[in-house]
């Protein structure tokens, strides 16, 4: 095993590991997710800030498809590795690949979306360079005397906000948790930076993948997309989550509706996913998925912790219960005592008069 | 099937508090359990056992209180438990615990599946599972919500943010699992009867075996600098309550005035 903390300072410029959409029946691969742009503008500062490059890795079956210059078009370098063998998801073939090109390359930070695939590759890419690795990070900083990353994430279920940072070690790497780094792409002036001499168009450069690269490679026998629901919890910006208190599958169909109707997404607390209304994909909480959304509605849910730290980081909260007393009205923004079920179908109502 | 079976003792309830050395979660005098997801790991291997025979062993990191989960892992019939607990592994982050646990897992040998689960809920990170098949350089799966074993393949569902795909699991392979995949039994008394006479085996350094300087918080590549405790929420709560249509109203103004819907 290589001990990599000898020439650090060959490590420059910053990379994103894109997500590609792994193509099925319904859907084309290639595309990328905009999880990955999310990140984009962020990481762009920092490179900005460090004097250094920005790059984008995209590897994946592209289906020929290697022209992201205008989709890219913040990168300095855009990295392609266009396979057949990548269609689905291969973390192996994935991760081989670019501790591959981390050695050929020496970025000094590498990032990636906090996504189930995103944090299936990046602690296997990490190990496999020795790099140190952040996982979810809600913010990223340059340590101003030392030009290193600071990594900022919560632990313990959101209760604890922790700084990290890998001082020997290089890449310094660190997934990022959609949704927290959506506005970046905003706040920094695009048009001025357009203008600007390094606004030329992005070098395009093609890695093939190697043999050896695909050794481990798994066979898919199916992918199953769920059906019905647009929005996937993890990115959506308003969710609408119900609980026990919501009463059954029936009423289930009320959230579902109001949801659909507004463009949020629907979940469940874990008593709605026990008693068998939702699957589990809908749970929010310790043993679900933690959300950082614009809004929250939770209908019909008292809020035990371990509800709430999935929750908790949501921009506004509007808790819906009967038990004017329920722990989630006391996190809430906006605390409604009432019938969640009825005051949902009411809301759905106005919304469809309004002609949605 | 021989089957490790990864576990990590948790403080019970959710409010850690800070050790202002290492600036990590302080674990004295908090009262520590399973980590909920690794219970479904040890179910899982148990049900693969049962279907393949072979063994289970529970591996488990960290102080030696930690016994008490390997216990209850015996007592829920795995074969085997050994606890790796050392000062110098103390500070360790994902890369040396992976790192540690599999060099356990090699010299426990003749290894076919290592099951952990997807991650624990004190760090929160998911990272140790794919370190582990990383270290051992084997394949993976990450979020498995179900083992299909038809005609004597395994085949494991992967869950993603937009479905799950179902993928050949070739052996030795690292797994990782979520609270979907099954409903974990209950401990018998019989069991933790059993469970007494059987021996907890603790590996220190010297008898695991590893690499000094890729171990603890001074081989660890990332190191916690500052911790602190999130914003305090917004103490204003807007309180309302009474007829249905009105109260729908305010709730929407509200949706429409913060740009949530248009």
């Amino acid at each position: 095993m290589k001990i990599n903390s000898n020439n650090l300072s060959s490590y420059k410029n910053i990379w994103i590991i894109a997500e590609v959409e792994h193509g099925d029946s319904t859907s084309i691969s290639g595309i990328i997710n905009p999880v990955t742009h999310e990140i984009a503008g962020r990481a762009r500062v920092l490179a900005d800030s460090r004097g250094v490059e920005l790059w984008i890795i995209i590897a994946g079956d592209l289906k020929g498809n290697i022209n992201f210059s205008e989709e890219f078009f913040y990168a300095d370098r855009i990295i392609i590795s266009d396979d057949s063998r990548f269609s689905g998801f291969h973390d192996e073939a994935e991760s081989a690949l670019i501790t591959r090109l981390i050695e050929k390359y020496k970025p000094e930070v590498v990032l990636f979306s906090a996504t189930a695939r995103g944090r299936s590759i990046a602690p296997r890419i990490a190990v496999l360079s020795e790099a140190g690795l952040t996982a979810d990070c809600t913010s990223l900083d340059i340590e101003k005397e030392t030009g290193l990353l600071l990594q900022t994430r919560p632990a313990f279920g959101g209760n604890i906000i922790a700084t990290i940072k890998s001082e020997n070690h290089r890449p310094q790497m660190a997934t990022v948790r959609p949704g927290v780094m959506k506005n970046f792409i905003i706040e920094r002036n695009v048009s001025s930076w357009l203008c600007s001499e390094s606004a030329a168009k992005p070098v395009i450069t093609e890695e093939p993948a190697v043999e050896a690269e695909f050794s481990l490679l798994k066979k898919i026998l199916s992918v199953k997309k769920k059906s019905g629901i647009t929005h996937s919890i993890a990115e959506a910006e308003f969710i609408v989550s119900g609980g026990r208190g919501i009463g059954g599958t029936e009423n289930f169909k009320v959230i579902e509706k109001f949801a659909s109707l507004t463009g949020g997404a629907a979940a469940a607390s874990r008593g709605a996913v026990d008693a068998g209304w939702v699957p589990y994909s809908y749970q929010i909480g310790q043993t679900g998925q933690t959300v950082q959304a614009k809004c929250y509605v939770a209908c019909g849910i008292s809020g035990q912790i371990q509800h709430l730290v999935g929750m908790q980081s949501c921009e506004y909260i509007i808790a819906i219960n009967r038990d004017p007393e329920a722990p989630v009205m006391k996190i809430a923004d906006i605390a409604v005592t009432g019938d969640a079920v009825e005051i949902i179908s009411v809301m759905s109502e106005i919304l469809e008069r309004e002609g949605r | 099937m021989n089957i490790v079976v990864c576990i990590k003792q948790v403080p019970a309830g959710s409010s850690g508090s800070i050790d202002p050395v290492t600036k990590r979660l302080k674990r004295e005098g908090i009262e520590s359990v399973i980590n909920p997801y690794d219970s479904y790991a040890l179910e899982e291997s148990l049900l693969l056992r049962e279907k393949f025979s072979g063994s289970v062993t529970a591996l488990s990191m960290g102080p030696l209180k930690a016994e008490k989960i390997l216990r209850d892992s015996l007592a829920l019939s795995a074969d085997r438990a050994i606890l790796l607990s050392d000062r110098k592994f103390g500070g360790s982050d994902t890369f040396s615990t992976s790192y540690i646990l599999s060099q356990a897992v090699k010299k426990i040998g003749n290894v076919d599946l290592v099951i952990c689960g997807k991650q624990a809920i004190d760090g929160d990170t998911a990272q140790v599972g794919p370190g582990i098949a990383a270290h051992l350089g084997w394949a993976q799966a990450a979020y498995v919500s179900n083992i299909n074993t038809d005609n004597n393949q395994l085949s494991a569902e992967r869950m993603d943010e937009r479905g799950c795909d179902n993928v050949v699991l070739t052996l030795p392979s690292v797994i990782t699992v979520v609270k979907d995949i099954n409903k974990p039994r209950l401990k018998t008394l019989k069991g933790m009867l059993e469970s007494r006479k059987k021996e907890i085996e603790i590996w220190d350094f010297d008898k695991l075996e590893c690499d000094e300087k890729l171990i603890g918080l001074e081989g660890s590549p990332t190191r916690v600098v500052k911790t602190s405790l999130p914003p305090a929420r917004d103490k204003n709560i807007l309180k309302i309550e009474g007829d249905s249509e009105a109260v729908s109203v305010r709730i929407i103004d509200f949706l429409k005035e913060k740009m949530i819907i248009e």
